[in-house]
């Protein structure tokens, strides 16, 4: 039996996996995999979106007082920042592919950083909550919201869905990390960069979620007409 | 049907070809990590099957006298949590299915080797989650952890389990993945997607249900989670949420996860009725589809779990109808395994005594589920021990009789080892005798009135709950037979050919137990899967 051997090896042929045929069957599991991986996130915050939608639909006096809670201008400014950190990914996966070393790590670097930026200001959003008692609990207090019994519902989804939007950026700045280090040590060229692209699609995916999550939680009636 | 090389015993093979504790615990070996499985499923049946025997114990008397009634709720929600996410679930597909799919398709091993490994390791740390709640005293909410009982009442180790349970998803989300990609992916040169044994379609169709239902499951849990733990509301009214909700989204999954259950047991039904009847299987694209069709109708009947809830009738009415339309693609199965035995050379081996039991009391379990899902009927009947013995018939009759035929059919090739034909036989009837004599009678108390979860009745239930109970001590007997004298087969059974029983798919034209990469050479296919040679036919028709 041919010695196993793991993906992140440097040449070529060594990043051949002993159990597939050819490089090309390898890349391609690989990214149906990452395909259907994705179809199982979507699933995932699907429960919560339907959460919202249900809640919104009963209750959409008290989500419209609710959403005007939010900062818009720090979510729209967020917002920015996090697209931006999408075209830097996109950029590094355009370098994997011509495979220019230094491009990858600098733009990976920028994604980490606009990324970090994001989590950032994401914390100072929570903490801002905190201090004006936004968080559902026992000191929960929206003041001046309507409909109080059901203004919780609004900021238990907006914690819980933006939690785990930030939960799944934590994981992908891990990811840049380790890619960091690797794409270092010359590990991707143009003809093997699997990891760099999945990983671009994850990126991509958990930006796609926050310009779902921006309109349906900040972006509630803030002309003021709902009643 | 396969120009191979034809297999020459090899002194290595994937048991033998390493040795040590690490390298079963660091092996990426799809055939070692079906191994690993199948002890961790073990376990788990024998921990959940210990639950229900004390269950069936206190229910020998009308009174409540073996425990208290809190102790009894924590027994049914252990055997259930237990039974249903760490055996059921992961029973045909992680043991089964990961040995044999790239073995029935030519390949070297599946698409991930290394995430088959973690989802075994999640699996295992999330029955350490599970066992560590019920050391601590266990749950009291029902494998099914409605809300608010669960997230605001509860005394039991809610949190604990339940993360335990999120966790158990993932591993079943990497092994659907892995398999989809697998079967995408890894197909040998010539195999065709109608050229694939059924086995293989059965289990793709289950991956989709894994992929797409389980996620669900998992957000649901961890709602849940954050509104026990951290007074994050969704579900409590106290918190302006809604119940109902809670059950919608666990019924989402958890529905559809009772086809995660069967689909691979009809899968290995089919290769046994096959095989044993030495003829092709009648209308093969039909049961192919009809399992893509359980699927896919699983994920749109949900509702019928909340007909006495608040939903709106008129959805019941819709979930009522879509419930009944399930019933096609299982009674599509159920014709053509009979028709696949009609006019076919049948032998009567233990595998095939456990696929026929499938075949009677899947019926059966299939057919008193039309009457859940009649919505009069079900008001009736909702929440009675009729509930009980319908879905015991499904999961007990159809999953377990289709696991253990597939692990007899099996053996042979996982571990190079015949077992005893006499008593492998007595056991399939032994276990068949018990299973209708435990769950038979619960139609009938169901039928009655009896309320599921309750563990004090009325003195008339005794009869038929003594019933019951000596029934599950002769089933608990047909379980302890198989454990008994396949672990005695392992050492004096004599060694296994490679094609004991005449099979014709692709897993059996490799040696017994297989070379730790499958094949000598990577197999050519020309033919569809099953092709019995012609004179067979005629001789027997």
């Amino acid at each position: 039996m041919p010695q196993r051997r793991s993906f992140t090896l440097a040449s070529h042929a060594s990043a051949l996996q002993h159990h597939f045929e050819n490089i090309e069957q390898q890349k391609d599991a690989s990214t149906i995999g990452m395909w259907v991986f994705l179809v199982t996130e979507v699933m995932f915050f699907g429960g919560m979106f339907l959460a919202y939608f249900v809640y919104r639909q009963a209750y959409p006096a008290a989500f419209a007082s609710a959403s005007n809670k939010t900062n818009l201008y720090i979510g729209a400014a967020n917002t920015t920042v996090l697209i931006c950190s999408s075209l830097t990914m996109a950029l590094a996966v355009h370098a994997a592919a011509m495979g220019k070393k230094n491009l990858i790590v600098l733009f990976l670097i920028l994604t980490l950083l606009l990324g970090g930026t994001f989590l950032g200001v994401k914390a100072y959003e929570y903490h801002d909550k905190w201090v004006h008692h936004e968080v559902p609990g026992r000191n929960f207090d929206c003041e001046g919201c309507t409909d109080a019994a059901h203004t919780p519902l609004f900021f238990a989804l907006y914690f819980g869905m933006t939690g785990l939007h930030a939960t799944h950026m934590i994981v992908g700045a891990g990811i840049i990390i380790f890619l960091i280090m690797k794409a270092r040590k010359g590990v991707f060229n143009a003809a093997y960069h699997t990891p760099v692209e999945l990983f671009g699609l994850y990126w991509h995916f958990v930006d796609i979620i926050w310009i779902f999550l921006f309109p349906l939680l900040y972006l509630i009636d803030r002309s003021g007409a709902v009643k | 049907m396969i120009t191979a090389a034809p297999p020459v015993t090899p002194k290595k093979n994937y048991i033998n070809a390493t040795e040590g504790l690490k390298s079963w615990l660091l092996t990426v070996d799809h055939k070692r990590i079906g191994i690993l499985y199948l002890l961790g499923v073990t376990f788990f049946f024998a921990l959940g099957g210990l639950f229900a025997a004390l269950i069936r114990l206190e229910l020998a008397t009308p009174a409540g006298d073996l425990v208290e009634s809190n102790t009894y709720n924590k027994f049914f929600t252990m055997h259930g949590i237990i039974m249903v996410f760490l055996f059921l679930i992961p029973s045909i597909p992680a043991v089964l299915g990961n040995f044999l799919i790239p073995l029935m398709i030519g390949a070297k091993d599946v698409a991930f080797p290394r995430i088959n490994l973690l989802s075994w390791y999640i699996y295992m740390t999330s029955g350490l989650f599970v066992l560590t709640s019920l050391f601590m005293g266990g749950v009291d909410t029902g494998w099914t952890f409605y809300t608010p009982f669960s997230s605001s009442y509860s005394n039991g180790y809610v949190v604990a389990t339940g993360l335990g349970i999120f966790i158990s998803g993932f591993s079943s989300i990497l092994t659907g993945l892995n398999f989809i990609v697998t079967i995408h992916r890894m197909r040998a040169p010539g195999l065709t997607w109608f050229r694939l044994p059924l086995f293989v379609w059965a289990h793709y169709a289950t991956s989709m249900i894994q992929i797409l239902g389980t996620p669900v499951i998992a957000v649901t849990l961890l709602l849940l989670v954050l509104e026990r733990g951290f007074h994050i509301g969704f579900f409590d009214p106290a918190y302006g949420g809604d119940p109902v909700l809670f059950q919608h989204m666990f019924w989402f999954y958890s529905h559809p996860a009772v086809y995660i259950m069967i689909l691979p047991s009809m899968g290995v039904v089919t290769e046994i009725i096959t095989t044993f009847s030495s003829k092709k299987p009648f209308g093969y694209t039909f049961i192919a589809f009809s399992s893509v069709a359980i699927a896919v109708f699983g994920f749109i009947v949900w509702g019928h779990h909340l007909f006495v809830s608040s939903q709106s009738v008129y959805a019941g009415m819709v979930f009522s109808i879509l419930s009944y339309v399930v019933a096609i693609p299982s009674a599509i199965k159920v014709f053509n395994w009979t028709s696949t035995m009609y006019k076919g050379s049948v032998r009567v081996t233990t595998p095939m005594l456990y696929a026929l039991g499938f075949i009677g009391l899947f019926t059966i379990g299939g057919l008193t589920g039309l009457f859940l899902a009649c919505l009069g009927v079900d008001v009736h009947l909702t929440d009675t021990y009729f509930v009980i013995a319908h879905f015991h018939y499904v999961m007990v009759g159809g999953a377990i009789m289709g696991f253990l035929g597939g692990i007899h059919y099996w053996w042979p090739k996982i571990f190079g080892k015949m077992y005893n034909e006499g008593w492998s036989k007595l056991s399939a009837v032994v276990v068949f005798i018990g299973f209708n004599l435990t769950f038979f009678p619960q139609f009938l108390l169901g039928y009655m009135g009896m309320p599921r979860r309750y563990h004090v009745y009325p003195p008339e239930f005794q009869v038929l709950n003594v019933l019951s109970s000596a029934g599950a001590s002769i089933l608990g007997l047909g379980y302890l037979l198989p454990f008994c004298y396949l672990i005695w087969s392992l050492k004096y059974g004599p060694d296994a050919p490679p094609n004991p029983w005449g099979a014709t798919t692709l897993e059996w034209t490799t040696s017994s137990p297989p070379p730790t990469e499958n094949f000598e050479v990577t197999p050519v296919i020309t033919q569809e899967a099953y092709t019995y040679a012609p004179e067979e036919v005629v001789h027997v028709g």
